[in-house]
């Protein structure tokens, strides 16, 4: 029998600093390693990590295993699934924490099965069971009209955790920890896939994630092009970001970027303006952090008026530009 | 080239019922009767995906589906928009598994089939969300995957996939034979015609058992799990949303800006 160990954090950087969910995944970490009284540790696979590691015990860490390779400068799972494979087993962590992310949904289930272990994936809540010390794990199913609890029967226990689900440290310079540079091969003729082209479609003005108001458009908006009139100026006027539901993305209304929900982005801005939404589970699953949701829908019955906290019955049409009108006279005065 | 597809399909209540018709009753989900089954949303993307290909550069197309008690007008629905074959894992052996018991059963179908270019499935499923079938199937088979497809094409043992990146796309080659996840934007599934419908209804699903794909029953469903399901619940919530009024929309629309500064919001 392995012996586990400790807590294992996989971490990801973003433009070559530490990730915010990393620092919200080592923030979980630490409260579950101190309460099993094991370490806590983080991996950073990159073609270049520098000042990331120290982030890393900043935010909680107490060894940070530093991975630098050219294969790792962009993301491919047959090159960094060497790495995580390699580190998971030397480690022999007890838990594995990774982010439900791009890279954490496409690595995190490789990895449970390639270690023969169960993953639970977008994990809300997690804690120690006191009596047995394992992993409690809650994540939403049925597009989120339910919770699911899920202890894992075989080990290491792994799950993946949803953005802005858990909080970080306070930052602390001064924490103590190891940063261990760590040398793993990559056997290059392993990587089955080759990216052709990479293509940003980044959306210009404020990113949806940071923005303070989030306007947000559905399948009732009818087509592209209120998006860029009605919806934008409403935005602007509230320095927010226009976003959308998910059939606004698949008819390419909007950008895919655009797209919030279980499986679009997880937002959680002071202010979502919903219009045209029915508030469909899966939709409210990346709004549902808001503190104030505000829907604009003509169907009275819709699913929406559940989750908001203001609403208005009646076409977007009517009721979104004279809001707009009155909100300029409002704001002005 | 002819390129032989298997699609990985899941029968799932209609995830686009109501939540409130939602309802936990002895840690079980249970719906009302007029919930009908449906094929999973990124299964039906994923037939999509391959019913393109099999437009373009022709092939087979095989649906493969793991339940008990299917619904045969549900899952037929993929015999009737353009798969050639459907085989069912039919079986109370696989009923209540995870992704780990769900998958290795799959991959064992597939070995089974034997010939195959592509195996399509959807990004995770309508009902429980998990996302990792398609992965756990690739990493079992030992063949590579691509996750987040919205377009592929296929030519001379390689597939070029279109893959969704957070604010952008790649575009990812990846040698066949792979497993090929798919997200939305792939494009709707398209209707079945009625010559789809009919022809459908003259073939019969091939239906396999625990022993036809060589797997023991305790790998299988409830028994081959390896996470446990400790609890389900509906957290509750209330809700208490103020409805703006006014004699015509637009003056509601104009009230709704007087309230939320009121409210001290905007
Ligand atoms: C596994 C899975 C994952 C999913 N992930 C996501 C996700 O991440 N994000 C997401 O959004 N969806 C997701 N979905 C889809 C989701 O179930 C819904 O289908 C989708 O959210 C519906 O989008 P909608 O509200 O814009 O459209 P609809 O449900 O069609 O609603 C349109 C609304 O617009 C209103 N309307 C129409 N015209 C007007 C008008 N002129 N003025 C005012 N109101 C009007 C209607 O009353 C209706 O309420 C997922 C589904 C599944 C199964």
């Amino acid at each position: 029998m392995a012996e586990y160990k400790g807590v294992l954090v996989c971490g990801e950087l973003a433009d070559g600093k530490l990730a915010s969910i990393t620092a919200e995944l080592l923030g979980c970490g630490r409260k579950l390693a101190d309460e099993l009284k094991e370490n806590l540790s983080c991996l950073l696979a990159s073609d270049k990590v520098g000042e990331a590691s120290k982030e890393a015990i900043a935010f909680g860490a107490d060894k940070v295993y530093a991975v630098e390779h050219p294969a790792l400068k962009e993301y491919q799972a047959d090159s960094y699934m060497q790495v995580a494979e390699k580190l998971a087993r030397d480690v022999s962590p007890l838990v594995i924490l990774i982010g439900q992310t791009s890279m954490g949904r496409d690595s995190a289930p490789r990895l449970a099965f390639r270690l023969g272990t169960s993953v639970t994936t977008d994990c809300l809540n997690l804690s120690i069971d006191p009596a047995t010390k394992l992993l409690v794990q809650t994540r939403p199913v049925y597009g989120g009209n339910a919770q699911a609890v899920f202890i894992s029967e075989s080990m290491p226990q792994m799950v993946t955790v949803r953005t802005k689900a858990m909080s970080p440290l306070e930052r602390n310079a001064s924490r103590k920890g190891e940063v261990i540079p760590t040398k793993i091969d990559i056997d290059t003729s392993k990587v089955r896939t080759k990216v052709l082209e990479t293509v940003k479609e980044e959306a210009v003005g404020i990113k949806l994630e940071d923005a303070p108001v989030i306007v947000s458009g559905g399948r009732g908006m009818g087509g592209p092009q209120p998006f860029q009139t009605i919806l934008k100026e409403l935005a602007d006027l509230l320095h927010g970001a226009v976003g959308a539901s998910r059939p606004p993305a698949d008819n390419g209304w909007v950008s895919e970027g655009l797209h919030i929900g279980l499986t679009g982005k997880i937002v959680a801005p002071d202010i979502y303006i919903a219009i045209a939404i029915s508030g469909a589970s899966q939709h409210t699953a990346g709004c549902s952090g808001s503190k104030h949701i505000i829907a604009i829908n003509k169907d009275p019955e819709a699913n929406i008026f559940r989750e908001a906290q203001f609403g208005v019955v009646g076409k977007y049409e009517d009721v979104v530009p004279a809001f707009t009108n009155k909100l300029k006279g409002l704001l002005a005065g | 080239m002819a390129v032989n597809m298997i699609v990985c399909c899941k029968q799932v209540p209609d995830p686009e019922a109501p939540p409130a018709v939602f309802k936990v009753v002895n840690n079980k989900m249970t719906l009302p009767a007029e919930v009908k089954p449906v094929i999973g949303q990124y299964e039906e993307f994923a037939l999509e995906a391959a019913l393109k290909i099999k437009d373009t550069a022709g092939g087979k197309i095989t649906a493969l589906s793991l339940g008990n008690n299917f619904v045969r007008d549900v899952i037929k629905k993929s015999l009737a928009v353009g798969a050639d074959e459907l085989i069912l894992l039919e079986d109370k052996a696989f009923e209540d598994g995870d992704s780990w018991s769900t998958a290795n059963a799959l991959a064992a179908a597939i070995r089974k089939i034997g010939t195959y270019d592509v195996v399509f499935c959807g990004r995770q499923s309508s009902d429980w969300d998990a996302g990792q079938v398609g992965l756990g199937v690739a990493e079992i088979l030992g063949i590579p995957a691509v996750t987040l497809a919205r377009k592929v094409e296929v030519t001379a043992g390689k597939a070029k996939v279109e893959r969704v990146i957070p604010d952008g796309y790649q575009v990812v080659e990846v040698t066949l034979p792979a497993v090929i996840v798919v997200t939305s934007g792939i494009g709707a599934l398209r209707y079945a015609t009625l010559k789809g419908i009919m022809a459908a209804a003259k073939k019969q699903p091939v239906v396999w058992k625990p022993a036809d794909i060589g797997l023991e029953p305790s790998k299988l469903g409830a028994a081959g799990r390896r996470s446990k399901l400790d609890k389900l619940f509906q957290p509750v919530k209330e809700s208490k949303c103020e409805i703006i009024g006014g004699d015509t929309a637009a003056e509601a629309g104009a009230k709704l800006a007087v309230r939320l500064r009121e409210a001290k919001l905007l």
